[in-house]
């Protein structure tokens, strides 16, 4: 039952973070929305099958996938932002604040 | 030593992994662990007496619960700022200054704060951390570093240095 | 139980769905890459959740090898990136 709750509040999650990917105004936004919310969608969702199948091989799967996910996910969210500006893409009109401009060339 | 400490850390994520002790899956296991050890034991910290001290794990269960709790919190966050009607957004890039000195340490608060509500590392140029903040909260450098930094940087403090 | 896990399954692959709708919508080429990036990391929670139909643990195994493999995609797309210039 408690495995079926972890599900559910993950797909919730990952229903958030998709919407900020369709509705967010530029690359950097979506980044932020859809890094934060999948990540931790999927690790709840490892976590209920985790609950699920109890004490055995699939429980240590699950429980060593999380931590893999969590850093592969945030380097890569890291590397695409990067790579993003160094690209070239455009701020979105309401951005307030640049610091980053002045100490790259 | 440091090779030593990475193969037997491998050969053990190994076991869990595959989670069978047959006499193949051993051999399997110290032969890729063998190669890992090899090309990436110099990557690997360098003071490994650290991982014997049990202190650092107890403030690692605090950092976990405070961690966990802060992106709980930034999902939240993130589920307002998504659903309002009217996207209350205010993005900017700032800079923030660190105190922590060794590799990992700045690797693994960089990590916490692209977890945390609206903020992403950008980048690292020698003290300090470039991020992108979904919403401004302020303009003065020393309000926005404790908001950023301040909750994660003692307890990284305590675990690696 | 499995009706409700079988919907949960359907609204997964519709999330994935919605990443592909920004993959070929994108307007410009790093919107494409964070579709890439967050649709790898969606295929694990669908892998999840077909080993808890399915009840077979194998499955656990893919969704590892598959979010390893995006993460190393994702890194080269990245470095491409960092490489090239608009005005070029």
């Amino acid at each position: 039952m408690i495995a079926v709750i972890l599900i559910c509040i993950g797909v919730l999650f990952n229903i958030f973070g998709c919407i900020g990917l369709i509705r967010l105004p530029d690359v950097y936004n979506r980044l932020q929305s859809a890094t934060k919310c999948v990540t931790l969608g999927c690790c709840s969702i490892l976590l209920g099958a985790a609950f699920h199948f109890g004490i055995g091989d699939a429980f240590f799967k699950s429980l060593l996938a999380i931590p893999i996910i969590f850093f592969s996910s945030t380097v890569a969210a890291h590397a695409l932002i990067h790579g993003a500006y160094h690209f070239g893409a455009k701020l979105d009109k309401r951005t307030v604040k640049d610091d980053y401009k002045d100490s790259v060339k | 030593m440091k090779y030593i400490t990475l193969f037997i850390l491998s050969l053990v994520f190994w076991l869990l992994l595959t989670f069978k002790l047959t006499l193949p899956n051993i051999i399997v296991g110290t032969v890729a662990s063998g190669i890992c050890a090899l090309f990436f034991g110099r990557f690997f910290i360098t003071n490994v007496y650290k991982l014997l001290q049990p202190q650092r794990y107890f403030w690692l269960l605090v950092y976990l619960v405070v961690f966990i709790w802060e992106c709980i919190k930034a999902n939240f966050d993130v589920a307002y700022r998504v659903l309002h009607p009217a996207m209350p957004i205010k993005p900017g890039i700032v800079k923030v200054k660190t105190t922590l000195n060794s590799e990992l340490a700045r690797t693994l608060l960089a990590n916490s704060i692209t977890m945390t509500p609206g903020t992403i590392t950008v980048d690292i140029i020698g003290d300090n951390l470039f991020v992108h903040w979904i919403y401004v909260r302020s303009d003065n450098p020393d309000v926005y570093t404790r908001m950023i930094t301040g909750k994660f940087e003692k307890y990284i403090k305590n675990i690696i240095e | 139980m499995t009706e409700l896990l079988n919907i949960l399954l359907y609204i997964q692959i519709g999330l994935s769905g919605v990443c592909l709708y920004r993959i070929i919508r994108g307007p410009t080429i790093p919107d494409r890459m964070v579709g890439i990036d967050i649709f790898g990391i969606l295929v694990v929670g669908i892998c999840a959740i077909i080993a808890i139909l399915t009840e077979r643990s194998f499955i656990l195994d893919i969704g590892i090898a598959w979010i390893i493999l995006s993460f190393i995609g994702t890194l080269t797309l990245a470095k491409y990136l960092t490489g090239k210039k608009l005005n070029e």
